[in-house]
């Protein structure tokens, strides 16, 4: 039964990420074209490092990275005066109050914990990814049409919000459907981070301990449900292509660009 | 322990040569940079290999994609939807309990189950796919010119593609095939990840970071130190391929060249 769900966690993990991840990506274009020094800084550097490191080791050091960077951070809040360090020699300490999830937690607390955590580090890789396809996009945008709001009389956060954002989709679209189609393949992963998910599942039927104890009825089927994730990933994917076409066809609608041009002259 | 001792027992640990043992306790900076970077073979090794390998079946792929016939052009097509659509991840695991079911059949595939060459083989498949993608679409956009000047010539047939189209192809892709070099060096932290075991803690970089992150509770060590070793192999990619991208439009007018701009990092 369970594999079943698992399926749905990972639809849940895409519909959850891919908005939190766009959120992200927003937010460091935004800061990396600030007018702010460090705002800036700080946008670009978020950028350039998370995507000049392979990827894989980014999901291992962040669970465990941002784990304790909470539990550090609510020891710091709930237990102030506790003597000893926190890091002894290999082994993290903080206070019971402090854990996360608390010791006597139910189990789901547990599992919606690692998933919140998985999201979380999804979210900050995907969007550094998504920060620089949307910061390409905001330059892409024509430097007259910002004039023109100008000459108009609007002020930058005008300028920002009513001219620059509206446009600037059609030239980020490309790069974030490829973007999106990374995510997709990016959830497998997901059972790294300890996430019960459809790969987790798929190796835990019949798996190699599993088979010789217990009797299946059936020889070792492990390769018949990875040929199923196969499959199942080559039908989300040319799903996605399709419905990002007709995104695209439908956001070019109007624009001063040569895919709509092609299409005023096309109807 | 000094660390000329520790690079001495550790230096060759990924190939099964010098202490058996890993590390259990008290680790040192030196032995976790000695392990990680001698895991590090195992990367440059599925790299360059899948690398030199998949090149060449990517040029056929992407012919047999620009094809006119359709039995050739059907086939690549879908070799190349099926590796690009599909989580490398899934693709790994796929291959080694594939090996595995096949290894029950024959003796001769015992060897496709260890990493050295199944996890070879998926990562020269997929390589070829993607730079088969990529080399398909420096195919399309050859210029036409270049073309009717060949014809012009009298060149045909193999020496057409041979001296005029291939190289331009090359020429064309080379800033995206860089990317795809770094890329494919990135997804190699993956196969010790996947269903292919370590035997005898025999890993990669990121196994022994991995083992290091465990072991110490301690991830702002190990994963810098791999983070560090990959951005110079990046950076010699990117060094390497220049030279090469220098040779290839070496006819060029000086500022009509274009700078492999390194843009790296998406994961499969």
């Amino acid at each position: 039964m369970s594999i079943y769900w698992s399926v749905g966690t990972v639809l849940l993990l895409l519909a959850i990420t891919a908005p939190t991840a766009l959120a992200f990506g927003f937010g460091g274009a935004t800061a990396a074209r600030s007018r702010v020094a460090p705002l800036r800084w700080f946008g670009k550097s978020y950028i350039a490092v998370v995507r000049g490191v392979p990827d894989i080791a980014f999901f291992l050091f962040f669970v465990i990275a941002l784990d304790q960077g909470f539990e550090w951070l609510r020891h710091q809040v709930k237990c102030p005066d506790w003597p000893d360090p926190v890091r002894q020699g290999n082994d993290f300490v903080v206070c019971d109050a402090a854990k996360l999830p608390l010791g006597n937690a139910a189990q789901w607390v547990h599992e919606t914990y690692g998933f919140f955590l998985a999201v979380l580090t999804f979210a900050i890789v995907f969007g550094a990814f998504a920060a620089n396809v949307l910061f390409g996009a905001m330059r892409s945008v024509p430097r007259t049409q910002i004039e023109t709001a100008e000459a108009y009389g609007m002020s930058p956060r005008q300028s920002f919000w009513r001219i620059l954002v509206p446009q600037m989709w059609v030239y980020a679209l490309p790069g974030l459907s490829n973007l999106w189609m990374v995510l997709i393949k990016a959830t497998p992963l997901l059972f790294l981070l300890g996430v019960e998910d459809i790969v987790y599942w798929a190796r835990e039927l019949g798996g190699s301990k599993t088979a010789r104890f217990t009797d299946y009825p059936h020889p070792d089927w492990r390769v018949w449900y990875f040929l199923a994730l196969l499959v199942f990933y080559l039908i989300f994917t040319r799903i996605s292509e399709l419905v990002l076409d007709r995104i695209m066809a439908r956001l070019t609608h109007g624009q001063a660009t040569t895919g709509g041009e092609a299409q005023r002259k096309a109807a | 322990m000094s660390c000329w001792e520790t690079i001495a027992d550790y230096g060759l640990r990924s190939l099964g040569i010098g202490e058996r043992l890993l590390p259990r306790d008290n680790f040192t900076l030196c032995q976790q940079v000695v392990l990680i970077g001698s895991g590090m073979i195992w990367n440059v090794y599925f790299g360059v290999l899948a690398l030199c390998s998949g090149f060449f079946l990517a040029t056929g792929v992407a012919l047999g994609k620009a094809s006119r016939i359709w039995w050739l052009r059907k086939p690549s097509e879908w070799f190349i939807f099926v590796f690009r659509g599909s989580p490398l991840f899934i693709q790994f695991f796929f291959a080694y309990f594939l090996f595995l079911s096949l290894k029950s059949v024959s003796p001769v595939f015992d060897p496709f189950t260890a990493a050295w060459l199944g996890a070879l083989i998926v990562l020269f498949l997929n390589t070829a796919a993607y730079s088969g993608e990529i080399f398909y679409g420096a195919l399309q956009s050859i210029p036409k010119g270049d073309m009717e000047a060949a014809d012009a010539y009298g060149f045909t047939g193999w020496m057409r593609f041979r001296k005029i189209t291939w190289p331009t192809m090359l020429r064309l892709a080379w800033p995206a095939y860089t990317n795809e070099a770094i890329f494919l060096f990135h997804a190699t932290t993956l196969v010790y990840f996947s269903g292919f075991p370590a035997w005898q803690q025999k890993g990669d970089a990121l196994y022994y970071a991995s083992y290091f992150a465990d072991k110490t509770f301690n991830p702002f060590v190990p994963y810098p130190i791999l983070a560090g070793y990959f951005i110079v192999l990046t950076l010699l990619v990117i060094g390497l391929f220049g030279v090469v991208n220098a040779r290839l439009s070496r006819h060029l007018p000086q500022d009509a060249r274009r700078r492999l701009k390194p843009r790296p990092n998406l994961m499969r």
